[in-house]
């Protein structure tokens, strides 16, 4: 993996997270505005960052951008206990 | 149902292999307060909740979970990979190598097999969320005692990131619990 796919794995694994931490504060505070601001933002720009990088990189999910290609390509990319960090 | 993302919740990184310190992580990844416990206890009393907050918490808890079990696992593979019997055995892990080879095993620390007589499930939610406040706190101290036994600076971060998704878990646990609590005693009284 080289160093610009990486930067952007990171990113991805960080709001990505962001958006995990802000489920759970939401499922026990539901009504939390700035929560649902902040969880409707980062999940566009996660959305957004998830098709530029399996444009560039190959499918995060079996189901996301550019899937169903010959050959079949969601088992084409290294694992992720297969990668350098 | 769940959908697998091919990526980590953390990014792993180990500087070199560690057979013990791997050995070690296995209190992680099959002992009694691993992430494996943690997300089938979870995933499995999710059904016997009163509330919405409850059952949803359970749910993305359980889920998150299997993601740590997932950056565990990815630190007991990179630890060991392609190291020899003798090696193994070097490092105490002569009877993993007799029954798994250099494959992953739900085992503890010691080489217990997990069993699901670690968790339960009551059907009581005020029990059964006060045992998952337990279990968050039993995986911090883990946590602690892991980054203890290491100076890899890349599985001192995984372990650390894991550390505080443990005391973020148990802080929702609690407002879950309280409104468990409020909500059985407003059925009482009304
Ligand atoms: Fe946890």
């Amino acid at each position: 993996m080289d160093s610009q796919q990486r930067e952007m794995l990171r990113r991805l694994q960080a709001l990505e997270f962001v958006l995990t931490d802000l489920n759970l504060y939401l499922d026990t505070h539901p009504d939390c505005q700035a929560a649902l601001q902040d969880f409707a933002r980062i999940s566009e720009d996660l959305r957004q960052l998830k098709i530029a990088y399996e444009q560039r990189y190959g499918l995060l999910t079996v189901a996301g951008f550019g899937s169903g290609r010959s050959p079949w390509n969601w088992v084409e990319t290294p694992w992720p206990w297969e990668i350098d960090g | 149902m769940w959908i697998y993302e091919k990526k980590l919740q953390h990014p792993v990184r180990v500087e070199k292999c560690d057979i013990a310190m791997a050995r070690y992580l296995n209190a992680q990844y099959g002992g009694p307060d691993s992430e494996l416990a943690a997300s089938l206890r979870y995933l499995n009393q999710r059904y016997s909740m009163p509330t919405k907050k409850a059952k949803g918490l359970l749910t993305d808890i359980g889920t998150e979970e299997l993601a740590h079990l997932e950056i565990i696992a990815t630190l007991i593979y990179k630890l060991t990979k392609g190291v020899s019997p003798e090696q193994l055995r070097a490092a105490g892990l002569g009877g993993h190598y007799a029954h798994h080879d250099n494959a992953l095993f739900y085992t503890d620390a010691n080489g217990v097999p997990w069993t699901a007589a670690y968790i339960q499930a009551t059907g009581d939610p005020v029990a059964d969320l006060t045992e998952d406040m337990a279990a968050e706190q039993k995986a911090r101290a883990t946590y602690e005692h892991l980054i203890n036994l290491t100076d890899d600076p890349g599985v001192k971060d995984a372990l650390r990131f894991l550390r505080e998704r443990e005391v973020v878990h148990f802080q929702r646990f609690g407002e879950a619990l309280n409104d468990v609590q409020d909500h059985l005693s407003y059925k009482r009284f009304y």
